[in-house]
């Protein structure tokens, strides 16, 4: 097995596919010859052709558009949008167009296509670049949406997205690509979407998490070890499909848990995962469920990142105060 | 068989335009006709704000390799483009500009310490002072073009004598925003300017790549408004062709696309590598046309400018640029209960409680 990160992980998930079935198209803006701003589809076009692995102009709704027609005509597209807050020039593409083509052709056609982004705060970016917008997504019925936290997961997760004849909003964490490395099988394999993974298991809380935060909830899970605390931790990898089952099962063995997520706190995956927990387990809950999130501000300029970003010890005082309560 | 016509009658035409330029390589004027009215001073000027620009930029490119500057798109090579267009308009046009524009809005009245805050990703950078027009750069390639658009219907409703202007590049003459906005200017006849720096790549694509068109000036033919195509290295030509589309403006006859054709010697940003998407011999050919050395040729041929003033200019550039990132640095940190009370008029109570997870 080879060891990656989780950008050479996605980058694999994409060779393999394009490999596989010949209606695999990869596109979008700088994606081609230079392989990218991240290089995460380096060497791509070079052996797959011009054909196949193309840039764009610099127009995301069109490139949405783009997806959505190909995808009707049996293409596979897989369409990268640069940074995650240049969305929103696609917006109606991603999440009126392709969200509802199905529903709208009464299932005669679909879109068969993957949405990649970058996102994800802590490395000091220029404004709108790194935004949590995942929220937006979750809202729109039609769309499924994936946060992978890991290089293993990436890949799987990414071919199964690439397979999946529904539109996937696929969001990668800038923070996470060179993060670390793991064993990445080569070739074909899934992960499947709609499937939580419990990363690190406990008796006396749940911490729900994604993307990045899956990692800053190990470490506040250490932190409370070393007080006796004993946190599960649970990463959702996939938000729509959102996995309740086993988010519920975790809560009938913790009954007390916490949910974090970069993004701002009103209204986002948060709030519908407790939302959810409401509905399907409240009699297993000895605390409400509390949300460690971002302040309802824009995105900050780099100066307040770092404060304003979830970190262990905002995690770790939110598990205290469901265990105190 | 009937016979195939190459042409067809109905077919409409858009031949290749020829760009405007008043120097030659050579800094000798060619087109005397339109040579804009600048006095000696004003030339002058000219070639120091020039000269102060790309020194100015080599030093902010350092700073950002030392960490003290954030994101930062260098502007060497597209001097004339950028000091030309903005000492074309009046202290009250409004500027709203891309995110490679800092020198337009720091020539406008923008304290340069400012700039760099904004680089540095502080807020106070995008604070504009009362008495300054413009906008912070814009990151969301286009969104400044009907930003524009609306403050020159404003300028217009009022009656104001002003006009708006807005600059983006090749690559920003693909969005959606960027024709919408024309459009809008076209349909309702706005005295607005917009500027696109042809600099021959957005990012690593290159222009061939993002269009067809012959030029980005036809653009404007579709929109009805005013297009043309000026030599962007030539910083008389481009004061020439704004100060027409600003009177133009100003008279109640409406909008002008200038395509300025350019080059930036550096990446796009700090991060990319130009050796991967460009040749050796393409920066060869442009190198001649540096917009310093062409109007640095003119006027010491007129006796305006020497060697000893380029040193000068330099030295003090390179003082300037230092007390101001120290400026800078010196400014207070931003906390994030600053920024939350940066939300609304009168912070809310529920942002009012998240305060208290960051004290
Ligand atoms: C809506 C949007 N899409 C993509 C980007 C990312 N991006 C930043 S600069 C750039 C290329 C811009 O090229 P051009 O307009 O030609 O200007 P230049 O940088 O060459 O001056 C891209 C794609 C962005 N900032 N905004």
């Amino acid at each position: 097995m080879a060891q990656m990160n989780m950008k050479e992980a996605i980058r694999d998930a994409m060779r393999v596919e394009l490999k596989r079935d010949p209606n695999v198209l990869l596109f979008g803006e700088d994606v081609g010859k230079v392989g990218g701003v991240f290089r995460a589809t380096e060497g791509l076009q070079a052996e797959f052709g011009e054909d196949r692995v193309f840039d764009t102009p610099l127009a995301e709704s069109a490139i949405g558009g783009l997806a959505v027609g190909m995808g009707i005509q049996g293409f596979r597209p897989i369409a990268e949008i640069q940074f995650v807050g240049f969305i929103y020039e696609a917006m109606d593409q991603m999440f009126i167009q392709a969200a509802r083509m199905r529903y709208r052709s009464g299932g005669r056609y679909n879109s068969p296509i993957v949405f990649r982004t970058p996102f994800g705060g802590g490395v000091k970016a220029a404004e709108l670049h790194t935004d949590s917008l995942e929220g937006l997504a979750v809202q729109t019925p039609g769309i499924k949406v994936v946060i992978p936290s890991n290089p293993y997961d990436a890949k799987g997760l990414l071919i199964s997205a690439i397979r999946d004849n529904d539109p996937v909003f696929f969001m990668e964490h800038l923070n996470l690509y060179h993060a670390f490395r793991t064993e990445v099988p080569e070739g074909e394999y899934t992960v499947e979407i709609g499937k939580a993974n419990v990363v690190r298991e406990g008796s006396d809380v749940t911490i729900i998490a994604y993307g990045l935060m899956v990692h800053t909830a190990v470490k506040a899970a250490d932190e409370l070890e070393k007080k006796g605390i004993k946190a599960e931790v649970i990463d959702l990898r996939s938000l729509v499909p959102l996995d309740i089952d086993t988010i519920v099962a975790s809560i009938q063995k913790t009954n007390r848990a916490i949910v974090v997520q970069e993004a701002q706190k009103t209204s986002g995956v948060a709030a519908e995962v407790i939302a959810q927990i409401n509905e399907k387990a409240i009699l297993h809950l000895e605390a409400p469920v509390l949300r460690v999130a971002g302040p309802d501000t824009v995105y900050p300029f780099a100066q307040v990142e770092d404060a304003w970003l979830p970190t262990v010890a905002r995690i770790s005082a939110a598990v205290q105060k469901v265990l105190d309560f | 068989m009937s016979k195939v016509l190459s042409k067809l009658p109905y077919e409409v035409q858009t031949e290749p335009v020829t760009p405007l330029s008043v120097l030659s390589l050579d800094g000798e004027v060619v087109n005397p006709d339109e040579m804009p009215e600048l006095t000696d001073d004003q030339l002058k000027e000219i070639m120091y704000r020039m000269v102060f620009t790309r020194t100015w930029d080599d030093r902010a490119v350092n700073l950002g390799r030392q960490g003290r500057l954030g994101f930062y798109a260098p502007v060497s090579g597209q001097e004339a483009a950028m000091i030309g267009s903005e000492y074309a308009l009046n202290k009250d046009d409004f500027i709203c500009p891309g995110y490679r524009d800092i020198p337009q809005l720091v020539w406008h009245g923008l304290p340069m310490y400012q700039a760099f805050l904004y680089s540095r990703g502080h807020q106070h950078g995008g604070q504009i002072p009362e008495d300054v027009h413009v906008l912070m750069p814009q990151i969301i390639i286009g969104a400044q073009i009907l930003h524009a658009t609306g403050v020159a219907m404003a300028f217009k409703k009022k009656n104001e004598k002003r006009v708006a202007i807005t600059y983006t590049g090749d690559g920003g003459s693909s969005e959606g925003d960027f024709y919408e906005g024309m459009n809008f200017a076209g349909a309702f006849k706005l005295p607005v300017i917009y500027v696109v720096q042809n600099n021959g790549y957005a990012i690593t694509t290159p222009y061939a790549k993002q269009t067809a068109a012959h030029s980005v000036a036809h653009k404007a033919l579709a929109a009805g408004i005013k297009g043309v195509q000026v030599d962007g290295m030539d910083v008389l030509a481009v004061i020439k062709a704004v100060r027409d589309a600003a009177e133009r403006g100003r008279n109640g006859e409406g909008a002008t696309l200038i395509e300025l054709l350019t080059y930036r010697y550096r990446a796009h940003s700090m991060a990319d590598d130009t050796t991967k998407y460009r040749t050796k011999d393409e920066e060869a050919e442009w190198a001649p046309k540096d917009p310093l050395i062409r109007f640095g040729k003119y006027l010491e041929s007129k006796g305006l400018w020497s060697e000893e003033d380029t040193t000068r200019v330099k030295e003090e550039a390179k003082a300037t640029v230092n007390e101001q990132i120290k400026k800078a640095e010196a400014v207070e940190k931003m906390t994030v209960e600053g920024l939350i009370d940066s939300m609304f008029e009168t912070t809310p109570q529920h942002l009012e409680e998240q305060k208290a997870d960051f004290k």
